[in-house]
Protein backbone atom coordinates (compact mmCIF):
# COMPACT_ATOMS: atom_id res chain seq x y z
CA UNK A 1 0.00 0.00 0.00
CA UNK A 2 2.99 2.31 0.42
CA UNK A 3 4.42 1.88 -3.06
CA UNK A 4 4.98 5.15 -4.88
CA UNK A 5 3.42 3.89 -8.08
CA UNK A 6 -0.04 3.30 -6.59
CA UNK A 7 -0.32 6.87 -5.40
CA UNK A 8 0.45 8.32 -8.81
CA UNK A 9 -0.88 5.91 -11.36
CA UNK A 10 -4.08 3.94 -11.07
CA UNK A 11 -3.89 0.17 -11.49
CA UNK A 12 -5.76 0.47 -14.76
CA UNK A 13 -3.73 3.38 -16.03
CA UNK A 14 -6.41 5.99 -15.43
CA UNK A 15 -5.76 9.68 -14.84
CA UNK A 16 -3.46 10.74 -12.01
CA UNK A 17 -5.07 11.69 -8.71
CA UNK A 18 -4.32 15.34 -9.45
CA UNK A 19 -5.94 15.22 -12.88
CA UNK A 20 -8.94 13.41 -11.43
CA UNK A 21 -9.30 16.02 -8.67
CA UNK A 22 -9.07 18.96 -11.09
CA UNK A 23 -11.69 17.47 -13.41
CA UNK A 24 -13.98 16.61 -10.47
CA UNK A 25 -13.68 20.17 -9.16
CA UNK A 26 -14.50 21.63 -12.58
CA UNK A 27 -17.58 19.39 -12.72
CA UNK A 28 -18.66 20.64 -9.27
CA UNK A 29 -18.16 24.29 -10.28
CA UNK A 30 -20.07 23.77 -13.53
CA UNK A 31 -22.98 22.07 -11.76
CA UNK A 32 -23.25 24.68 -8.99
CA UNK A 33 -22.26 27.70 -11.06
CA UNK A 34 -23.99 27.03 -14.38
CA UNK A 35 -26.37 24.06 -14.35
CA UNK A 36 -28.10 25.17 -11.13
CA UNK A 37 -29.86 27.89 -13.14
CA UNK A 38 -31.90 25.18 -14.83
CA UNK A 39 -32.91 23.40 -11.60
CA UNK A 40 -36.61 22.93 -10.87
CA UNK A 41 -38.05 25.80 -8.85
CA UNK A 42 -40.92 23.73 -7.47
CA UNK A 43 -41.06 23.09 -3.71
CA UNK A 44 -39.16 19.99 -2.61
CA UNK A 45 -40.86 16.95 -1.11
CA UNK A 46 -40.95 18.28 2.46
CA UNK A 47 -42.11 21.78 1.49
CA UNK A 48 -44.81 20.31 -0.75
CA UNK A 49 -46.11 18.09 2.07
CA UNK A 50 -45.97 21.01 4.52
CA UNK A 51 -48.07 23.11 2.14
CA UNK A 52 -50.55 20.31 1.41
CA UNK A 53 -50.96 19.36 5.07
CA UNK A 54 -51.20 22.95 6.24
CA UNK A 55 -48.13 23.32 8.41
CA UNK A 56 -45.98 25.36 6.02
CA UNK A 57 -46.83 28.50 8.03
CA UNK A 58 -45.03 27.01 11.03
CA UNK A 59 -41.76 27.75 9.27
CA UNK A 60 -39.77 30.47 10.98
CA UNK A 61 -37.26 32.59 9.14
CA UNK A 62 -33.71 31.42 9.78
CA UNK A 63 -31.40 33.79 11.65
CA UNK A 64 -29.14 33.31 8.64
CA UNK A 65 -31.81 34.81 6.36
CA UNK A 66 -29.83 38.07 6.19
CA UNK A 67 -26.79 36.29 4.79
CA UNK A 68 -25.67 37.88 1.50
CA UNK A 69 -26.08 34.44 -0.10
CA UNK A 70 -29.41 33.48 1.51
CA UNK A 71 -31.60 31.38 -0.77
CA UNK A 72 -28.69 30.66 -3.15
CA UNK A 73 -28.81 34.14 -4.63
CA UNK A 74 -26.18 36.82 -4.24
CA UNK A 75 -27.22 40.11 -2.67
CA UNK A 76 -27.18 43.13 -4.98
CA UNK A 77 -26.62 41.00 -8.09
CA UNK A 78 -29.73 41.41 -10.24
CA UNK A 79 -28.81 39.00 -13.03
CA UNK A 80 -30.34 35.67 -12.02
CA UNK A 81 -27.72 33.52 -13.73
CA UNK A 82 -24.87 35.46 -12.16
CA UNK A 83 -26.53 35.73 -8.75
CA UNK A 84 -27.14 31.98 -8.46
CA UNK A 85 -23.85 31.14 -10.13
CA UNK A 86 -21.79 33.17 -7.66
CA UNK A 87 -23.65 31.56 -4.75
CA UNK A 88 -22.95 28.10 -6.18
CA UNK A 89 -19.25 28.74 -6.79
CA UNK A 90 -18.77 30.25 -3.32
CA UNK A 91 -20.62 27.30 -1.77
CA UNK A 92 -18.54 24.69 -3.61
CA UNK A 93 -15.34 26.46 -2.55
CA UNK A 94 -16.32 26.77 1.12
CA UNK A 95 -17.54 23.15 1.31
CA UNK A 96 -14.43 21.85 -0.48
CA UNK A 97 -12.08 23.66 1.88
CA UNK A 98 -14.17 22.85 4.95
CA UNK A 99 -14.59 19.12 4.37
CA UNK A 100 -11.15 18.72 2.78
CA UNK A 101 -9.50 20.55 5.66
CA UNK A 102 -11.45 18.53 8.21
CA UNK A 103 -10.45 15.24 6.53
CA UNK A 104 -6.82 16.41 6.41
CA UNK A 105 -6.80 17.19 10.14
CA UNK A 106 -8.54 13.91 11.03
CA UNK A 107 -6.03 11.99 8.88
CA UNK A 108 -3.03 13.78 10.39
CA UNK A 109 -4.26 13.10 13.91
CA UNK A 110 -4.91 9.41 13.15
CA UNK A 111 -1.50 9.02 11.55
CA UNK A 112 0.11 10.72 14.54
CA UNK A 113 -1.54 8.43 17.08
CA UNK A 114 -0.42 5.32 15.18
CA UNK A 115 3.25 6.15 15.65
CA UNK B 1 -35.62 17.71 2.78
CA UNK B 2 -33.92 20.55 4.66
CA UNK B 3 -36.08 21.09 7.75
CA UNK B 4 -36.56 24.82 8.47
CA UNK B 5 -36.75 26.38 11.91
CA UNK B 6 -40.20 26.09 13.47
CA UNK B 7 -41.29 22.62 12.28
CA UNK B 8 -39.81 20.66 15.19
CA UNK B 9 -40.16 21.86 18.79
CA UNK B 10 -37.23 22.87 20.99
CA UNK B 11 -36.87 19.71 23.16
CA UNK B 12 -36.87 17.43 20.11
CA UNK B 13 -34.44 19.74 18.32
CA UNK B 14 -32.11 19.57 21.31
CA UNK B 15 -32.39 15.78 21.32
CA UNK B 16 -31.51 15.52 17.62
CA UNK B 17 -28.68 17.98 18.26
CA UNK B 18 -27.29 15.64 20.91
CA UNK B 19 -27.62 12.65 18.56
CA UNK B 20 -25.87 14.55 15.77
CA UNK B 21 -23.07 15.75 18.06
CA UNK B 22 -22.54 12.24 19.40
CA UNK B 23 -22.37 10.72 15.92
CA UNK B 24 -19.96 13.45 14.81
CA UNK B 25 -17.69 12.78 17.79
CA UNK B 26 -17.52 9.08 16.85
CA UNK B 27 -17.08 9.91 13.15
CA UNK B 28 -14.16 12.24 13.92
CA UNK B 29 -12.36 9.34 15.60
CA UNK B 30 -13.29 6.58 13.15
CA UNK B 31 -12.84 8.52 9.90
CA UNK B 32 -9.07 8.46 10.44
CA UNK B 33 -9.06 4.73 9.62
CA UNK B 34 -10.83 5.35 6.31
CA UNK B 35 -8.62 8.19 5.13
CA UNK B 36 -5.14 8.00 3.67
CA UNK B 37 -2.97 10.54 1.83
CA UNK B 38 -4.90 9.89 -1.36
CA UNK B 39 -8.47 9.81 -0.07
CA UNK B 40 -8.32 12.79 2.30
CA UNK B 41 -8.67 15.27 -0.60
CA UNK B 42 -11.45 13.03 -1.97
CA UNK B 43 -13.52 13.89 1.10
CA UNK B 44 -13.43 17.57 0.12
CA UNK B 45 -14.38 16.78 -3.47
CA UNK B 46 -17.21 14.45 -2.45
CA UNK B 47 -18.66 17.11 -0.12
CA UNK B 48 -18.33 19.76 -2.86
CA UNK B 49 -20.02 17.44 -5.38
CA UNK B 50 -22.90 16.79 -3.00
CA UNK B 51 -23.31 20.50 -2.31
CA UNK B 52 -23.36 21.23 -6.06
CA UNK B 53 -25.76 18.40 -6.85
CA UNK B 54 -28.10 19.41 -4.03
CA UNK B 55 -28.63 22.69 -5.92
CA UNK B 56 -30.02 20.73 -8.87
CA UNK B 57 -33.63 20.11 -7.99
CA UNK B 58 -35.26 17.73 -10.46
CA UNK B 59 -39.04 17.60 -10.97
CA UNK B 60 -40.86 14.57 -9.57
CA UNK B 61 -44.32 15.53 -10.80
CA UNK B 62 -47.33 17.62 -9.70
CA UNK B 63 -45.38 20.78 -8.88
CA UNK B 64 -42.89 19.01 -6.65
CA UNK B 65 -39.14 18.62 -6.89
CA UNK B 66 -36.37 16.80 -5.13
CA UNK B 67 -32.61 16.75 -5.09
CA UNK B 68 -29.86 14.31 -4.26
CA UNK B 69 -29.28 13.90 -0.53
CA UNK B 70 -25.97 12.14 -1.12
CA UNK B 71 -25.46 10.13 2.06
CA UNK B 72 -25.28 6.78 0.26
CA UNK B 73 -23.04 8.24 -2.46
CA UNK B 74 -20.62 9.71 0.06
CA UNK B 75 -20.46 6.44 2.03
CA UNK B 76 -19.64 4.44 -1.10
CA UNK B 77 -16.93 6.88 -2.23
CA UNK B 78 -15.14 7.74 1.03
CA UNK B 79 -16.50 5.37 3.69
CA UNK B 80 -19.38 5.83 6.14
CA UNK B 81 -17.61 7.77 8.92
CA UNK B 82 -15.99 10.21 6.52
CA UNK B 83 -19.37 10.48 4.78
CA UNK B 84 -20.95 11.72 8.01
CA UNK B 85 -18.27 14.44 8.19
CA UNK B 86 -18.85 15.37 4.53
CA UNK B 87 -22.64 15.56 4.91
CA UNK B 88 -22.39 17.58 8.14
CA UNK B 89 -20.07 20.08 6.47
CA UNK B 90 -22.50 20.51 3.56
CA UNK B 91 -25.48 20.96 5.90
CA UNK B 92 -23.61 23.42 8.15
CA UNK B 93 -22.55 25.59 5.20
CA UNK B 94 -26.06 25.46 3.73
CA UNK B 95 -27.70 26.60 6.96
CA UNK B 96 -25.15 29.33 7.78
CA UNK B 97 -24.43 30.82 4.35
CA UNK B 98 -27.55 30.02 2.34
CA UNK B 99 -30.27 29.89 5.03
CA UNK B 100 -31.19 26.45 3.64
CA UNK B 101 -32.36 24.43 6.63
CA UNK B 102 -32.83 26.14 9.97
CA UNK B 103 -30.05 26.71 12.50
CA UNK B 104 -32.06 25.26 15.39
CA UNK B 105 -32.97 22.44 12.98
CA UNK B 106 -29.32 21.71 12.17
CA UNK B 107 -29.22 18.72 14.53
CA UNK B 108 -32.39 17.39 12.92
CA UNK B 109 -31.01 17.86 9.43
CA UNK B 110 -27.66 16.27 10.28
CA UNK B 111 -29.51 13.33 11.86
CA UNK B 112 -31.88 12.83 8.92
CA UNK B 113 -29.65 13.63 5.95
CA UNK B 114 -26.16 13.20 7.39
CA UNK B 115 -26.52 10.09 9.54
CA UNK B 116 -29.64 8.09 8.59
CA UNK B 117 -29.03 8.26 4.83
CA UNK B 118 -25.38 7.25 5.37
CA UNK B 119 -26.24 4.40 7.76
CA UNK B 120 -29.05 2.99 5.60
CA UNK B 121 -27.16 3.48 2.33
CA UNK B 122 -23.93 1.96 3.64
CA UNK B 123 -25.75 -0.95 5.31
CA UNK B 124 -27.41 -1.88 2.02
CA UNK B 125 -24.17 -1.47 0.05
CA UNK B 126 -22.40 -3.81 2.50
CA UNK B 127 -25.13 -6.43 2.23
CA UNK B 128 -25.17 -6.28 -1.57
CA UNK B 129 -21.37 -6.45 -1.93
CA UNK B 130 -21.11 -9.36 0.52
CA UNK B 131 -23.96 -11.33 -1.05
CA UNK B 132 -23.37 -10.40 -4.70
CA UNK B 133 -20.54 -11.41 -7.03
CA UNK B 134 -17.12 -9.76 -6.66
CA UNK B 135 -17.48 -7.20 -9.41
CA UNK B 136 -17.63 -3.43 -9.88
CA UNK B 137 -21.20 -3.89 -11.13
CA UNK B 138 -22.19 -5.21 -7.72
CA UNK B 139 -20.83 -2.04 -6.10
CA UNK B 140 -22.84 0.12 -8.54
CA UNK B 141 -26.00 -1.92 -7.93
CA UNK B 142 -25.52 -1.73 -4.17
CA UNK B 143 -24.93 2.03 -4.35
CA UNK B 144 -28.09 2.53 -6.40
CA UNK B 145 -30.21 0.36 -4.13
CA UNK B 146 -28.77 1.97 -1.00
CA UNK B 147 -29.49 5.43 -2.42
CA UNK B 148 -33.04 4.42 -3.41
CA UNK B 149 -33.91 3.22 0.10
CA UNK B 150 -32.00 5.92 1.99
CA UNK B 151 -34.31 8.75 0.91
CA UNK B 152 -37.67 7.28 2.04
CA UNK B 153 -35.84 6.06 5.18
CA UNK B 154 -34.94 9.68 6.01
CA UNK B 155 -38.54 10.75 5.23
CA UNK B 156 -39.81 7.99 7.52
CA UNK B 157 -37.55 9.26 10.30
CA UNK B 158 -38.78 12.82 9.77
CA UNK B 159 -42.37 11.65 10.24
CA UNK B 160 -41.33 9.93 13.46
CA UNK B 161 -39.73 13.14 14.73
CA UNK B 162 -42.73 15.19 13.66
CA UNK B 163 -45.17 12.93 15.47
CA UNK B 164 -43.04 13.23 18.56
CA UNK B 165 -42.08 16.88 18.44
CA UNK B 166 -43.81 18.49 15.47
CA UNK B 167 -45.38 21.92 15.89
CA UNK B 168 -48.61 20.92 14.11
CA UNK B 169 -51.06 18.13 14.73
CA UNK B 170 -51.15 16.08 11.54
CA UNK B 171 -52.53 12.55 11.38
CA UNK B 172 -49.63 10.09 11.39
CA UNK B 173 -50.96 7.97 8.52
CA UNK B 174 -51.64 11.01 6.33
CA UNK B 175 -48.21 12.52 6.93
CA UNK B 176 -46.48 9.16 6.48
CA UNK B 177 -48.20 8.44 3.16
CA UNK B 178 -47.40 11.91 1.82
CA UNK B 179 -43.78 12.07 2.99
CA UNK B 180 -42.77 8.52 2.10
CA UNK B 181 -44.73 8.67 -1.17
CA UNK B 182 -42.93 11.74 -2.50
CA UNK B 183 -39.57 10.56 -1.21
CA UNK B 184 -39.81 7.19 -2.93
CA UNK B 185 -39.99 9.17 -6.19
CA UNK B 186 -37.08 11.38 -5.12
CA UNK B 187 -35.23 8.19 -4.14
CA UNK B 188 -35.43 7.01 -7.76
CA UNK B 189 -33.57 10.16 -8.83
CA UNK B 190 -31.13 9.63 -5.96
CA UNK B 191 -30.48 6.07 -7.18
CA UNK B 192 -29.85 7.18 -10.78
CA UNK B 193 -27.44 9.99 -9.82
CA UNK B 194 -25.63 7.80 -7.29
CA UNK B 195 -25.23 4.83 -9.65
CA UNK B 196 -24.03 7.07 -12.52
CA UNK B 197 -21.50 8.85 -10.31
CA UNK B 198 -20.15 5.65 -8.74
CA UNK B 199 -19.84 3.88 -12.10
CA UNK B 200 -18.07 6.93 -13.58
CA UNK B 201 -15.46 6.97 -10.82
CA UNK B 202 -15.11 3.17 -10.99
CA UNK B 203 -14.45 3.43 -14.74
CA UNK B 204 -11.49 5.81 -14.38
CA UNK B 205 -10.13 5.34 -10.85
CA UNK B 206 -11.61 2.28 -9.09
CA UNK B 207 -9.07 2.70 -6.30
CA UNK B 208 -10.83 5.93 -5.27
CA UNK B 209 -14.10 4.12 -4.47
CA UNK B 210 -14.04 3.07 -0.83
CA UNK B 211 -16.73 0.41 -1.27
CA UNK B 212 -14.73 -1.18 -4.12
CA UNK B 213 -11.44 -1.52 -2.23
CA UNK B 214 -11.98 -5.24 -1.71
CA UNK B 215 -11.84 -5.67 -5.48
CA UNK B 216 -8.34 -4.19 -5.68
CA UNK B 217 -6.71 -5.56 -2.53
CA UNK B 218 -5.17 -8.74 -4.06
CA UNK B 219 -3.16 -6.70 -6.55
CA UNK B 220 0.05 -6.00 -4.60
CA UNK B 221 0.29 -9.72 -3.79
CA UNK B 222 0.40 -10.70 -7.46
CA UNK B 223 3.75 -9.01 -7.95
CA UNK B 224 5.47 -10.56 -4.96
CA UNK B 225 4.24 -14.13 -5.36
CA UNK B 226 4.98 -14.36 -9.08
CA UNK B 227 7.81 -16.91 -9.31
CA UNK B 228 10.47 -15.91 -11.78
CA UNK B 229 10.91 -18.46 -14.55
CA UNK B 230 14.43 -19.88 -14.86
CA UNK B 231 14.57 -19.31 -18.60
CA UNK B 232 15.88 -15.91 -19.58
Amino acid sequence: MTTESTTRVSPRGGPSTRTFAVIALLVCLALAGLASYYASGHPDGLNKVAADQGFAAKEKSSVAADSPLAGYSTEDVSNDRLSGGIAGVVGVTVVLLGAGGLAYVVRRRAAGSEN
Amino acid sequence: MHVPDGFINAPTSIATGVVAAGALAVALRKAGDELDEKTAPMAGLVAAFIFATQMLNFPVGAGTSGHLLGGALAAVLVGPWTAILCMSTVLLVQSLLFADGGLTALGTNVTLMGIITVAVGWGIVKIVTVVGPNSPKTVVAGAGLGALISVPAAAFAFVGLFEFGGTADIRLSTLMAAMVGWHVLIGVGEAVITALTVSSVLAVRPDLVYAARHLLSPRPLEIRTDPKPVTS
